[in-house]
């Protein structure tokens, strides 16, 4: 039998799918995941610095107060902020809660949502 | 098929479940450094340093900076093996990261015992 659909999905065509909430708050995971990773050199730097010495403690203080460090440490608890409430979806779904179309379709909105307001009043804690 | 050579037990249960027991330890050090910063918030050098000074503070940091390994192991490997197709290229990032790894240990430990 042939078959001429295709294997492997284009970008292009990907965009425009309607993809439901629970798509959405499973790729948010993986990029907030994959954003983690690559700071944990920056998260290790904070640390050896801060608990160095008191002028290490100043200097990372300073370091981040300028504005574009504080667009890092806001994307950085963003997605830290993100990865946590979607983590702890993934636990409940372990346990057997939002397993159906309903109830997880309405537990990743509500993820989102609360992702979505923390990772504002942070913006508005930062600046 | 998947080649499970570079992940991180080379069987899926085991690797979800690494995962979880990674997650909940990160729960709880993520927590517990959030509260330590509001309690002592201003944060200053004294306090933040005097709490790494504790050696339960030292094992609970190292704890969790092997679950957060052991957590993006895993998940690095599912991402690596949905998008990147040619096995060669994976294994080339795999011991790329698998190195990061290893270098982010040895510099916790001696920030921690150095």
């Amino acid at each position: 039998m042939s078959d001429s659909r295709p294997t492997n999905i284009g970008f292009g065509t990907l965009m425009k799918y309607k993809f439901p909430p629970m798509a959405i708050a499973s790729i948010l995971h993986r990029i907030s995941g994959v954003i983690l990773f690559l700071m944990i050199p920056f998260l290790l730097w904070v640390f050896d610095k801060t608990l160095a010495s008191q002028q290490g403690f100043n200097a990372v203080h300073a370091v981040l107060s300028g504005g574009v460090a504080r667009f890092f440490l806001w994307v950085f608890f963003s997605a830290l902020v993100y990865h946590f409430i979607a983590g702890l979806k993934h636990l409940f779904m372990d346990l057997g809660y939002f397993e159906e179309k309903c109830s997880g379709k309405m537990s990743s909105t509500l993820v989102m949502l609360v992702s979505l307001v923390l990772i504002v009043l942070l913006g508005v804690w930062l600046w | 098929m998947v080649n499970s050579t570079t992940s991180l037990t080379k069987s899926g249960l085991k690797d979800w479940f690494i995962q979880r027991v990674s997650a909940v330890i990160l729960i709880i050090y993520t927590l517990f450094l959030l509260g330590f910063a509001i309690k002592h918030t201003p944060l200053n050098y004294v306090d933040w340093s005097m709490l790494f000074a504790h050696t339960w503070m030292k094992v609970f940091t190292l704890l969790a900076l092997l679950s957060l390994i052991g957590h993006a192991w895993v998940g690095i490997w599912t991402i690596l093996t949905d998008y990147v197709k040619c096995s060669f290229a994976r294994a080339v990032l795999m011991v790329i990261f698998l190195l990061a790894f290893l270098t982010y240990v040895i510099w916790c430990v001696t920030i921690l015992w150095g």
